[in-house]
């Protein structure tokens, strides 16, 4: 069993697009077949020392280690399809 | 009637506020350009082609901050990380990790992550906001650079609309908090839109542009204020350069400002005679225009007025642009005059230049410096025509007004040289861009008399002095320059 996926979501406060990306997260986590997600909410707002480290520009990011590679979500992730597509994981939703 | 008082007060009041203190950017000539500085918590937009100069401008404007005014800062890079900025801004003299480490400036570091990333759907740049207010609170900063704009919309490439609102977002909310913000912008080309994106109806309360032109191969260094929202600016490009130490060094304009004093001291010419005519010598502050074809005595000239002046205990630094400095102490003594002793004794100064080895704007610096150093009561320039040759027209005219600016300013006497094309009478550029500008002109002329060549000089101008108008004969032999009787009958070839 390989350990879970840690996913860090960067929000700024309360915003729309913060909410949303929220949200659709957990619709994400809740409709993948996934082996378990670690899924961390970063406000950039209380936290921009972690903002500043993991060197983030827009909210919300979705940030993830693949390998060695980092790869990146930038968005409020409401489009499903192509957002498991880069991550490269098979939906149940379809 | 009490109510259009207190209205008449609150206006006064919102004009008294409404004052826009300066922020120095440490280019001397560009704040005069700006009356001062650029207005404190407002943003301006700095534009350029790539190699303009945007990011030494944009750091200097920081670096000015710390050293001069205790002001700290932050640079927020999108183009190349911390590390290479502060390596490549190091000739400048900046020592920006010192300053890092000192806490007296904080990077944010925008350049673009080595991520695969996907980008859709709504998003905002809270991240960046949020992490240029945590650094500008860290180092209790004053000014804050985002450089560029361009690579950031490069990034975002994709949703423009969203990237020009939260642009505008980021530069309210630095305002508001005080900060005074410089974004760089990138241009495609030299003349045309002011940015690639056109940012600068985005988030500009201020524009500036920075040119960087080829003109018969040589770069030619402008910079130029196209909107300064609320407050004046001088119009028209300013030359600058890149100076290895220093940084953009600007050339003043069109804020010249003629407030030097004139002075009734008068100085010898060098010559007696020429003294004579000029109604008793050249004005100490003022600068003369010696005008003629090759030949006809310009160098000559010079030589009597350094030594002349020299001679009357005074301090004398020559320009050269045409001749080796062996040649013009060898001329020099064909008409008597020891160079090489007089510079021995520390009371002359030659200099000899190639006037291609550099622009036009460096070759002033390089005067100004020169002329600081040494502190002269003289100079001479032989000959400006030289200096005209490198430079296109505009560079040429600016540079005359700086130098001869500077001259008064410093309260020497001044002597330039021009050569005319023509052999006989006619004029060159120099003397219609020089006429209006220096104080006296003195015209040296060959003039046909039958078989005859003969040489002859005039007087055609001496501001605030009376002087003589006849047209003088004069030889020139082993020493130096003899004036004779005026010309009775001369043919009209001077004209200015």
């Amino acid at each position: 069993m390989a350990a879970p996926l840690v996913l860090r979501l960067y929000i700024a406060g309360n915003s729309a697009s913060s909410r949303r990306a929220q949200q659709n997260l957990e619709r994400l986590r809740a409709s993948v077949s996934s082996k378990g997600w670690d899924v961390e909410i970063i406000d950039v707002l209380t936290r921009p020392d972690l903002a500043d480290r993991a060197g983030i520009i827009a909210t919300p990011t979705l940030s993830y280690e693949d390998g060695p590679r980092s790869r990146r979500i930038v968005g409020d992730l409401s489009d499903t399809k192509r957002i498991l597509e880069f991550m490269g994981i098979e939906g149940d939703h379809a | 009637m009490t109510a259009q008082d207190s209205g008449q007060d609150g206006d006064q009041e919102t004009e008294i506020s409404s004052v826009l203190e300066r922020v120095r950017t440490g280019v001397d000539a560009f704040d005069e350009l700006v009356m001062g500085g650029l207005p404190r918590a407002r943003t301006t937009v700095v534009g350029g082609t790539p190699g303009s100069g945007k990011t030494v401008f944009a750091t200097q404007f920081l670096a000015h901050g710390i050293e001069t005014f205790n002001e700290n800062g932050v640079l927020v890079t999108f183009e190349e990380p911390p590390a290479d900025i502060e390596a490549n801004m190091s000739g400048f003299g900046w020592e920006l990790a010192k300053w890092r480490k000192a806490g007296r400036l904080a990077f944010v570091d925008a350049s673009p992550p080595s991520t695969d990333e996907l980008v859709i759907g709504d998003f905002d740049l809270e991240g960046l906001l949020s992490r240029i207010m945590h650094a500008a609170r860290s180092v209790n900063a004053k000014r804050v650079v985002l450089d560029s704009l361009t690579q950031l919309f490069d990034h975002f490439i994709s949703d423009p609309k969203i990237l020009r609102r939260e642009l505008f977002r980021i530069s309210t909310a630095l305002k508001k908090a005080g900060l005074t913000v410089l974004m760089t912008a990138e241009r495609n080309s030299e003349y045309g839109e002011i940015t690639r994106h056109r940012l600068e109806e985005f988030v500009a309360d201020n524009v500036v542009i920075l040119r960087n032109l080829l003109y018969r191969e040589k770069r030619r260094r402008t910079i130029e204020v196209l909107k300064m929202r609320g407050s004046h600016h001088a119009e028209g490009e300013a030359p600058f350069t890149l100076l290895t130490g220093r940084g953009v060094v600007a050339i003043p304009l069109s804020s010249l400002r003629l407030e030097q004093q004139s002075s009734t001291v008068r100085v010898t010419s060098g010559n007696s005679a020429i003294d004579e005519m000029c109604g008793g010598g050249f004005f100490r502050d003022s600068v003369t225009l010696v005008s003629g074809a090759t030949g006809t005595g310009k160098t000559l000239l010079v030589t009597n007025f350094l030594a002349g002046g020299v001679e009357a205990g005074e301090r004398a630094i020559l320009f050269g642009y045409e001749e080796s400095k062996g040649q013009l102490f060898r001329n020099a003594t064909g008409w008597g005059a020891d160079f090489a002793r007089m510079e021995a004794e520390g009371k002359l100064k030659i200099v000899c230049l190639y006037p291609e080895a550099q622009g036009l704007p460096d070759h002033l610096l390089t005067i100004q410096a020169l002329v600081d150093e040494f502190k002269p009561n003289r100079i001479a320039v032989d000959s400006l025509s030289a200096l005209e040759r490198i430079a296109p027209e505009t560079g040429f005219r600016e540079f005359l007004i700086s130098l001869t600016s500077f001259i008064k300013k410093r309260e020497i006497a001044g002597l330039c040289t021009a050569t005319s094309k023509s052999l006989v009478g006619g004029e060159s550029a120099s003397e219609q861009h020089i006429s209006t500008m220096t104080d006296s002109i003195i015209l040296l002329r060959y003039i046909q008399e039958q078989e005859i060549m003969h040489r002859g000089l005039m007087v055609l101008k001496m501001r605030g002095s009376e002087h003589a108008k006849e047209i003088r004969r004069f030889t020139i032999d082993g020493a130096g320059m003899h004036l004779g009787e005026p010309f009775s009958r001369a043919p009209n070839v001077f004209r200015e």
